[in-house]
């Protein structure tokens, strides 16, 4: 019988009497990705798999911009004839299903991936594998659905998909089975993640992070995790439901043999309205970085801030049907859904206020980040105060699917989430790569992005209030929506061109932009306290926290923990409360099978949409390769 | 940044048991995750029971043989789920071994049993919506049983190969805690699919 192997000394060796330079190089040693493609397919590190979502997310932003940006040229003038109903049907599917499901949800997933295990002081997310699995997965569902937006079978029933129109009657063909497909990787995709994040944030943060020293954007992103957790799994069951009915005959939908439309409905909202939030919290944990940082203060009232945020998760669960007040819920109903969606204004309230009171009794330096900050302030609350409005039953049915609900939720969802995004690119991409970007051009990609978003979308509260439906391809002159429309898309190119600012900077700036050092905001939280970019091993020593700005408390030198094993990854496992060392538990290397598995995977679930039984010839070597991802290969680390 | 040595952790232990081990934790995690895909596909079966007026739809409620019997084993194998994970504790290997073996046996009776209860039902998943929602609880349970099935195959394999370390222990004892939330997921899928329609 076979026996582990016998470990060697290197294996045993720990950084306890080890000088700076021996030990950063032995780290960097063991913790790196190997060179070459093999090392780049193989990578498990969350800074390589969390750049990479970033940038993929970026992409579909980029590309679900430009479907954006060829709607607004069509609606700019009354019976224009740039594109057709079928594509403009297309087009505004692709761009609501690509924002929500490819970009927005990915996007605060992927900085999670990156910044997470550097914020609360560990070498790596839990679970690396999976991570690099859920990447490969993320990128292949948002390929699948691009390839057949090019190939003429883009999804267009719009981003909620309802039924009848998405089921099998209404929608023949294989464009809707793709976009419920593509909802099956994304998801899968996003749960992956939110373990991850979960048991990095509970497991593996520093010694002495007790919970109340945990930075405000890592409870975000752990609350927001939470949120995925319960709410996705409720879109997997629907888009199911909807694939089994078009694909196997099942009537899940179809009311002649029992089935309901509105199931659909609940279904996709008890997802759609905490995705809204999954997108929010994020932002919000952004902006208390950027908020702190940029204040020279810690935050204010740190405790109410972990309380709105755990507040406006669990909130989130009960406001679905304010989305279906228009299909005649009961009137008891719609007033617990009126209360509680605007029930849940105020912890989003008490966040701004918090805020506001950080920057106005700190001492703000007003970098591009904090401009961002700024324009959220205002472009949240605006969206903000319409949601309060849609809350209410007889507004909400004037105005449904109107233009004015078009203008409530891109005011929510890019000031209150993309504003903050673009801050925490500004905020983070010296850590991200070495070199600050631009502050000159970036003041100006801040000003032009706040003119442009407002002039695109503040019209469209008009419109909407005048009448004009959302999802139309055109509209007759005599309507009088002319004019506006013309000012919405002349802002919405404004607003393009802001990104074109954005990658400017950003290309320009990665060659010559300012090198920034480790900390060059005089930032307080620990992924300041590495090089930048890190090195694989994020720290050469693993912190030790004192305090909630631990490098504000610790200016002299660092605390921190010896005792580790140099020459085989390993990482401290703390207890969940206190963040007490617990046990040394080994990491995961580098895997090539995360990858085939991902692969395989794609191939059962794209198979699957052209006959039931891929599920079975599909998920066979799908188990294989999970089985051989698991088996131990004789790495010390498997032992 | 300069660095102050002010704790030592080499003489910490390399794994642990339960919620001290990050496996744990992301097995509790996948629970919760599924746990939510079961309520929520429960939710929709109560949702169109409420619907129609008559339910089950133009068909009797499915036959109780096999789905009881399967529910009665499947009961009974958290007795020795819980002596391999009291096994793993100890690091007994050979009782941790006699269990496993034991443990990828059963899962092969309780798909068997699945597979006769499937054409119990006395509904195809296409002659209506409560054929559907039947066949999707059912399928989504099977899932779950087929997994931890083949993940407790695997572990049984290296618990007999070279690989028996410490921390494998912890993987066994985390297998036998997901086995638990099979059990416990199915009984109340049991109650709703088999027992609701005939107290209803």
């Amino acid at each position: 019988m076979n026996v582990p192997p016998r470990r060697h000394a290197i294996e045993e060796l720990t950084d306890t009497g080890l000088d700076a330079k021996t030990l950063s190089r032995m780290l960097a040693d063991t913790w790196g990705t190997r060179p070459g493609l093999m090392g780049a397919l193989t990578a498990v590190d969350h800074k390589i798999i969390g750049r990479r979502y970033i940038v993929t997310a970026f992409m579909f932003l980029c590309l679900a911009g430009l479907a954006a940006v060829v709607m607004r040229v069509q609606l700019a003038r009354p019976e224009s004839r740039v594109v057709g109903p079928d594509l403009y049907d297309q087009l505004f599917t692709m761009h609501g299903t690509t924002m929500m499901f490819l970009f927005a949800v990915p996007v605060m997933e992927a900085f999670a991936v990156y910044l997470v295990p550097l914020m609360v002081g560990t070498r790596n997310i839990a679970f690396p594998r999976l991570n690099a699995f859920s990447y490969y997965v993320y990128l292949f569902g948002g390929l699948m659905i691009w390839v057949a937006f090019a190939l003429n079978a883009g999804a267009d029933t719009g981003w909620f998909a309802y039924v009848p129109l998405s089921g099998p009657e209404n929608s023949p063909g294989k464009r809707v089975d793709l976009w419920a497909q593509m909802i099956t990787f994304t998801e899968v995709a996003a749960l992956a993640v939110s373990v991850e994040i979960i048991v990095t944030v509970l497991k593996l943060r520093a010694p002495g992070m007790t919970l109340d020293r945990i930075p405000l954007a890592v409870w975000s992103q752990l609350v927001t995790a939470f949120a995925v957790l319960f709410a996705m799994p409720a879109v997997m069951i629907a888009s199911t439901m909807l694939i089994m009915d078009r694909l196997v005959g099942t009537h899940f939908f179809n009311h002649a043999e029992g089935g309901d439309a509105l199931l659909w409905q609940h279904l996709f909202w008890f997802f759609g309205h905490p995705e809204v939030y999954i997108i929010f919290l994020p932002a919000t944990g952004f902006v208390s970085s950027i908020v702190v940082t940029f204040s020279r203060r810690p935050i204010f009232f740190y405790v109410g801030m972990v309380a709105a945020l755990v507040a406006t998760a669990f909130l989130a669960f009960g406001l679905w049907v304010h989305h279906m007040f228009a299909t005649g819920v009961p009137q008891l109903g719609s007033s617990l859904f009126t209360a509680s969606s605007m029930l849940i204004a105020i912890p989003s309230g008490l966040q701004i206020f918090c805020w506001i009171a950080t920057l106005w009794s700190g001492r703000p330096v007003y970098t591009t980040a904090l401009l961002f900050v700024l324009g959220f302030l205002i472009n949240f609350v605006a969206g903000g105060v319409t949601g309060v409005m849609l809350a209410s039953v007889p507004l909400d049915t004037q105005v449904h699917d109107t233009y004015f609900v078009v203008a409530h939720f891109h005011y929510v969802l890019i000031g209150g989430a993309v504003f903050p995004l673009l801050g925490a690119v500004y905020y983070w991409f010296p850590k991200f790569t070495g070199r600050l970007l631009d502050e000159r051009l970036g003041r100006w990609h801040a000003a032009t992005a706040f003119v442009g978003f407002n002039l695109a979308f503040f019209p469209m509260h008009i419109l909407g209030l005048m009448g004009m439906p959302r999802r139309v391809y055109t509209y007759q002159p005599e309507m009088g929506w002319g004019p506006l429309n013309m000012l919405s898309s002349v802002g919405a190119a404004i607003f393009f061109v802001s990104f074109v600012m954005l990658l400017w900077n950003v290309v320009a700036s990665l060659r010559n932009g300012a090198v920034a050092g480790p900390n060059p905001w005089d930032a307080g939280t620990l992924e300041w306290a590495t090089t930048s970019p890190p090195a694989p091993q994020n720290f050469d020593r693993i912190p030790v926290v004192t305090h909630r700005e631990p490098l504000w408390a610790e200016r002299d030198a660092l605390p921190v923990a010896t005792g580790l094993r140099v020459g085989v990854r390993e990482v401290l496992v703390t207890t969940a409360t206190d963040a007490t060392p617990d046990i040394r538990e080994t990491a995961p290397t580098p895997s090539i099978w995360p990858l085939i598995s991902a692969i395989l995977t794609a191939i059962a679930f794209i198979g699957s949409i052209f006959t039931p039984w891929a599920v079975l010839w599909g998920g066979v070597p799908v188990g294989a390769a999970l089985i051989a991802w698991f088996w131990p290969k004789g790495d010390p680390e498997d032992y | 940044m300069r660095q102050r040595p002010v704790l030592d952790v080499s003489s910490l232990p390399d794994f642990a048991f339960g919620p001290r081990s990050t496996m744990w934790w992301g097995t509790l995690g996948f629970c919760a995750l599924e746990g939510t895909g079961f309520a929520i596909a429960a939710g929709a079966y109560l949702y169109l029971a409420w619907l129609n007026p008559q339910w089950p739809l133009s068909a009797p409620p499915p036959a109780l043989t096999w789905s009881s019997l399967f529910t009665v084993l499947l009961v009974a194998s958290a007795v020795p789920n819980w002596l391999v994970q009291r096994a793993a504790r100890r690091q007994d290997l050979r009782a941790v071994r006699l269990w496993m073996v034991v443990m990828s046996l059963i899962p092969l009776a309780l798909m068997a049993l699945r597979a006769a209860e499937f054409p119990a039902l006395m509904v195809r998943w296409d002659v209506n919506a409560y054929g559907s929602i039947v066949w999707l609880l059912l399928g989504l349970h099977t899932l779950h049983l087929v997994t931890d099935a083949a993940d407790t195959w695997v572990l049984t394999a290296l618990m007999f190969t070279g690989h028996v370390v410490g921390k494998r222990y912890s993987d066994v004892s985390d297998n036998a805690f997901y086995w638990n939330f099979v059990v416990a997921s199915w009984l109340p899928i049991y109650g709703l699919l088999y027992w609701a329609p005939r107290l209803a």
